[in-house]
């Protein structure tokens, strides 16, 4: 059996965004060992994207309905038919489904007089708290019900083994480091948090998903979860202030996004916009 | 085309017996793992089923490159097919391959991946993927450290010798 497009596209969504943001520190990195890492780091999620891109796009072909629902990318289909390209240079924001967390810029919330700066101590926490999450769904998703996607989940755990370590270490050094290190990762994490209780709140799609064994019930990844991020989060000598939450919750995975993600698609598919039969 | 008969295929697999690993030319892709098999197709045509190794890793369109320039080179037939699953891991490694990475400067990897040292997933969490000790692969001292978990391609972590103090590759378990 497969898993839901919509799903497959979530999953796909989350990745790339998440890929997207990471790569603007390549050439900006900190120091040169963190360039590197994030661009690795990038990688890994780009290619993620683009093996469950390629699974939605093979469903899309196959199916006539779904196709017809995509039919609206035209142009932007090679030989008639949807591929990876297509759905990450083609879609529009409201038809992304990845959580809104992954789009924010690297720095904290803005008010009228501030200048907007990439903070390495935003880039860290919100890697830290995606990647708590992934190393969970993907270990689950190694024995969805979809075979391809279990085998993208197998690959893809290996991969966020890496990245989660990456992301605590440095967010225990910001944490349990320097007065302004410590002060800038804790406005991190609590700009970031509020954004994490989308991740509990499934869509339609990741229901559909969980239902049918294709996807994974993430309501039951929430403790495993809080283990992670409290077990870091005292290690760094940080505070959660997140709970009880109250509140607006994101909905960037239903396809209501923040003002941030047009400007990323902006960027990232101008150039697959401009010349849409180009090969290289 | 069409018929595969079973000298077909072992005429392949001595084609690509040698074809090198794009960004480690010291090792094959056989001893490294990525190429898995040589098969009949359903429709007849030989199929070289290739395995990525990291997801996003930039050298699987180069392989496929190769494979495909091989087989022409060569005047066989056949096509590359790609599959994931089982995932690529470090334990298919070779021994020979392994002694090549050394002999060329990388480390190779130390320990299991996880799978095969049974890690469960929360031992992801903190410290578990850095190995106790990466021997240097010039001087073989023991006495080395991890500069940066991330290196030049993917599956590399940067590493430097406290006793000959040359820096170095590890290739990370997967």
């Amino acid at each position: 059996m497969k898993a839901p497009v919509d799903y497959l596209l979530h999953l796909a969504d989350n990745a790339l965004v998440l890929g997207q943001r990471n790569a603007e520190w390549c050439g900006h990195g900190p120091i040169l060992e963190e360039d590197l890492a994030l661009a690795n780091n990038s990688l890994d999620l780009i290619g993620q994207a683009r093996l469950l891109y390629q699974h939605a796009a093979e469903q899309i072909n196959g199916d006539g309905a779904l196709a017809q629902r995509f039919a609206h990318l035209q142009g932007a289909r090679q030989e008639g038919r949807i591929t990876e390209d297509t759905l990450a240079y083609f879609r529009d924001t409201a038809e992304f489904r990845n959580h809104t967390v992954m789009e924010l810029p690297h720095h904290g919330p803005l008010v009228g007089y501030a200048v907007s700066e990439r903070d390495y101590a935003v880039t860290i926490a919100r890697n830290f708290l995606v990647s708590a999450l992934m190393v969970l769904v993907w270990d689950r998703l190694q024995t969805s019900k979809d075979a391809q996607l279990a085998g993208i989940a197998a690959k893809s755990l290996k991969e966020v083994r890496y990245h989660l370590p990456h992301a605590s270490d440095w967010l225990v050094r910001f944490g349990d480091g320097t007065e302004e290190s410590h002060r800038r990762a804790q406005a991190a994490v609590d700009h970031l948090l509020p954004f994490c209780e989308a991740f509990w709140q499934p869509g339609p799609a990741e229901r559909a998903a969980a239902q049918d064994g294709s996807g994974v019930d993430i309501t039951t990844l929430r403790e495993p979860w809080n283990a992670l991020v409290d077990e870091t989060l005292s290690e760094a000598t940080l505070t959660r202030h997140d709970q009880p939450h109250e509140g607006y919750v994101a909905q960037g995975h239903v396809g209501v996004h923040s003002e941030h993600l047009g400007f990323l698609l902006a960027e990232m598919q101008s150039l697959a916009r401009a010349h849409p039969t180009a090969v290289w | 085309m069409g018929v595969t008969t079973e000298s077909s295929l072992q005429a392949i697999e001595r084609a690509l017996a040698h074809l090198a690993d794009p960004e480690i030319p010291v090792v094959s892709l056989s001893e490294l793992g990525i190429l898995r098999e040589v098969r009949a197709g359903g429709d007849g045509v030989p199929e070289v089923v290739i395995t990525p190794t990291y997801s996003g890793c930039p050298a699987m369109g180069q392989i496929e490159d190769d494979i495909v320039a091989t087989l022409r080179e060569a005047g066989l037939p056949g096509r590359v097919v790609t599959q994931l699953s089982p995932a690529w891991t470090t334990d298919w490694m070779s021994e020979v391959a392994k002694d090549k990475l050394r002999a060329y400067g990388i480390a190779p990897p130390q320990c299991g991946s996880a799978a095969a040292t049974g890690n469960s997933v929360l031992q992801f969490s903190r410290h578990a993927t850095r190995p106790v000790d990466v021997p240097c692969p010039l001087c073989g001292s023991r006495n080395t450290t991890q500069t940066a978990p991330f290196g030049s391609t993917a599956c590399k972590a940067l590493y430097r010798c406290l006793h000959c103090l040359e820096p170095f590759d590890y290739f990370k378990p997967y």
